[in-house]
């Protein structure tokens, strides 16, 4: 099946090509991170995490959603997902596979990656990330294949399928519950201390992967000929609007515990985010341009007669998609350092080598999730043909 | 091999020594003929059931640094020069940034002024420790909170994890940025996070902290806490104290005399 | 069909034996010669006995895993005195106890580990006493 991926239009290699390119500029810039140190980074003594962290953690959302495609298919027998459950599978795939690029570039000594597991610490929330994230990777890869092989061979999948994809449903909400536990469990940090951390990557989780989908089945519809089926994408369609709703729903609660109770600690961090802090406002315009995106994007998707318009959906998409990458790319991981523990207000500005290792990983994870999406096409579109 | 043997061999070495290369050596050169670090018999190491450090406050002036110049040097702590990459073990803050619940606009200009050396708080429930995902970073059982600089990745999540802000990354190669190398202790590499241990190198070799010493007023107070009469437990017995953050349950071992 | 399929399969076989045993051949062609390790510094001139702190055998093959244990046992069990075999006691340190001795790093431990492609990482961190006074 694997061969199918090297046959496609001249679009297709264009759009190799470019992916492959930028992946190598990435590479390039990563080579000089080795030799140089984190220094080239923006991230610094206070604020000691920035835009690699802060993809993993979005990511790590993106191949969680997955489930909001499986579940409804094998739990509910909702069959008009049966078409597409691969495609969230294979978007799992490529998503975890950045999640892991991103945490690799992010080590200071990344030759000493082993030691996470010859040195098994219990007790460390990012070991548990390690062994949930290449457990999931690994459900997925296997899950995939399997359908789409027995899909093109017209056979029923093997019987031992069933439990590793029912399996994948919890372990999909524990990829993502993990990563808020590295976030949620460090005592100085008042940002990110809170119950609510979970849900909120959930629900952000379970709107932009699904957002993410729905472009993806629109451009394939008009680019490839698969159509996913209108009544698929009509229910990934609410299915978003229903997690955004949530989204922004725990995003308020949160702020009302803050704002109300008005302790300080928890205070600041929010007013960084949204107001400025002592002068330093970088992210307050994302913020609002967040905000506003969510708002705006809510109201397309929940009113049906703009969502049953695909130009509105797909605009509404793209909305979903940049409000949270904002949210949990951008403002989660660096507000939770601001203001730092002894007070200061340190900025963070990414730097070129930076965004341009970023780029890469992401067009890697293109390359990957293009190539697998050719061959799911190839397989489908053999059978259309028949 | 049995003590007997080892002595007899001791014996022979010496009366041979004594025999045969005395009129060819100059004189003293005896001590040489041994392997350098054999027969290494340290100064009785200073040992505790759980290290602690009083700081005394009244004492601590605002414009000496000796306690940091002296750590820095002894540990070979790069210079940067600049804030973004700093890497310190030991430093100096306004009161408001230690002590920010402590702080109101009605304190006197002294407290306002003041200026507190902090550093790792070597804490007894270190969240460093718990988040590490190597243990590269773990508690002894004297309660120094060690980094095996060896193991570490590079992750920072101790960064994240340390409430005090005692932590320092090395974003790039340090060596180049050690203005006067000690050959005593190692350097680091880039890509480690490093910080104060507390002295352990020299407490193994008998002798307090860098910064204990460096202080002429003698404002730094280290010693053992489960020891009852110990110099740092009247201290504290005596006179109030406060530590960093203490609601968060780190159990911080550095506790502010004020 | 078959015979078309041979034609790619044969090739990329052949690639792949040969990438894969190309330290072999390589090093059979080009053979370095066996680096001479000088011993030749003050302090082991001085030495009546002129052996290191285990036997010389064991020195060469396993002094990598005696200062893998050294460096686990100082660090993280605060034990620092190693006895040998012989019952000699020494502290365990790089800089105090092997570079000592072996103060030509250059002409004893870089001559070997550039032989062997080693590429310890050791003095990333740990001094070399000379270097430092330079």
């Amino acid at each position: 099946m694997l061969e199918k991926a090297l046959r496609g239009s001249r679009g297709y290699w264009t759009w190799i090509i470019f992916l492959l390119a930028v992946v190598l500029i990435g590479f390039s810039f990563y080579l000089r991170q080795l030799d140089d140190g984190l220094g080239i980074t923006g991230m610094s003594r206070d604020v000691s995490w920035g835009l690699y962290i802060a993809q993993f953690t979005f990511l790590v959302g993106v191949a969680a959603s997955a489930v909001m495609l499986i579940m409804p298919y094998y739990l509910h027998d909702y069959k008009a997902f049966g078409k597409i459950t691969v495609l969230g599978e294979f978007l799992a795939v490529s998503a975890v596979i950045m999640c892991i690029l991103f945490i690799f570039v992010d080590l200071g000594q990344p030759s000493r990656v082993m030691n996470v597991i010859l040195y098994p610490s219990p007790g460390s929330i990012l070991f548990w990330d390690m062994v949930v994230l290449s457990g999931y990777l690994l459900i997925n890869i296997v899950t995939g294949w399997v359908i789409l092989s027995c899909d093109q061979k017209e056979i029923p999948p093997p019987a031992w399928v069933k439990p590793l994809i029912y399996l994948s449903i919890p372990w999909a909400i524990s990829i993502h519950t993990v990563t808020a536990f590295i976030y949620a469990g460090l005592p100085g940090r008042t940002f990110w201390l809170t119950a609510i951390m979970a849900p909120r990557f959930l629900a952000s989780a379970f709107a932009s992967g699904p957002a993410l989908l729905i472009l993806f089945c629109l451009i394939m519809k008009k680019c490839t000929g698969f159509d996913a089926g209108r009544s698929a994408i009509q229910t990934l369609a609410r299915i978003a609007a229903y997690a955004l709703a949530a989204s922004i729903f725990f995003v308020m609660v949160e702020l009302f515990t803050v704002f109300y109770s008005g302790i300080p600690e928890h205070e600041e961090p929010f007013r960084y985010l949204f107001a400025g802090l002592d002068g330093h406002n970088n992210l307050v315009v994302w913020m609002w341009a967040s905000a506003a995106l969510a708002a705006g994007a809510l109201a397309a998707l929940i009113y049906p007669r703009a969502r049953q318009n695909e130009a509105i959906l797909a605009v509404a998409c793209v909305a979903v998609f940049i409000s949270l990458w904002i949210e949990k790319g951008l403002g989660l991981v660096v507000t939770g350092f601001i203001p730092s523990p002894l007070v200061a207000v340190t900025e963070y500005f990414p730097t070129g080598p930076e965004i341009a290792i970023t780029l890469g990983i992401w067009a890697g994870g293109l390359l990957i999730l293009t190539m697998l999406y050719q061959i799911f096409l190839a397989v489908r579109l053999e059978k259309q043909g028949q | 091999m049995t003590t007997s043997r080892r002595e007899f061999l001791k014996i022979a070495g010496a009366s041979a020594l004594t025999l045969i290369t005395f009129p060819v050596f100059p004189v003293g050169a005896k001590e040489n003929v041994r392997i350098p670090g054999q027969d290494f018999t340290s100064a009785k190491p200073l040992t505790a059931r759980r290290w602690a450090m009083a700081i005394d406050t009244s004492k601590c002036s605002k414009d000496c640094t000796d306690c940091i110049v002296a750590c820095h040097a002894i540990h070979n702590v790069p210079d940067f020069g600049n804030p973004k990459d700093e890497v310190k073990w030991i430093w100096q803050e306004p009161f408001a940034a230690v002590f920010p619940d402590n702080q109101h606009a009605y304190s006197g200009q002294a407290i306002q002024k003041m200026r507190l050396p902090v550093l790792c708080n070597h804490c007894a429930n270190p969240s460093c420790v718990r988040v590490c995902p190597t243990q590269a970073t773990f508690k002894r059982p004297d309660g120094i909170v060690m980094m095996d600089y060896h193991r570490c990745i590079g992750c920072r999540l101790c960064m994240a994890g340390c409430p005090y802000g005692a932590r320092s990354m090395n974003f790039h190669d340090p060596r180049p940025f050690i203005a006067k190398i000690n050959p005593d202790f190692p350097t680091r590499t880039k890509g480690v996070v490093e910080k104060c241990n507390f002295c352990q190198e020299r407490l193994a070799k008998g002798l307090l902290p860098a910064c204990v010493l460096a202080c002429k007023e003698k404002a730094l107070v280290f010693g053992d806490l489960e020891d009852p009469l110990s110099d740092i437990r009247s201290l504290l017995k005596e006179r109030f104290n406060l530590r960093r953050k203490a609601h968060l349950g780190t159990r911080p071992q550095i506790y502010y005399i004020v | 069909m078959k015979q078309h399929k041979w034609r790619f399969i044969l090739p990329g076989l052949v690639i792949f034996v040969v990438g894969v045993t190309f330290p072999l051949w390589y090093s059979a062609v080009n053979s370095t010669p066996v680096p001479v390790l000088s011993l030749d510094t003050p302090v082991i001139n001085q030495l009546q006995n002129k052996e290191c702190v285990e036997d010389k055998a064991f020195m060469s093959a396993d002094h990598m895993k005696m200062l893998h244990a050294w460096r686990d046992e100082v660090v993280r069990e605060g034990k620092r005195e190693y006895t040998a075999k012989d019952g000699r006691k020494f502290e365990k340190s790089l800089t105090r106890t092997c570079l000592s001795c072996h103060s030509n790093k250059e002409q004893f431990c870089d001559r070997c580990h550039n032989y062997a492609g080693a590429k310890p990482t050791c003095y990333d961190c740990h001094i070399i006493p000379e270097e430092v006074k330079k």
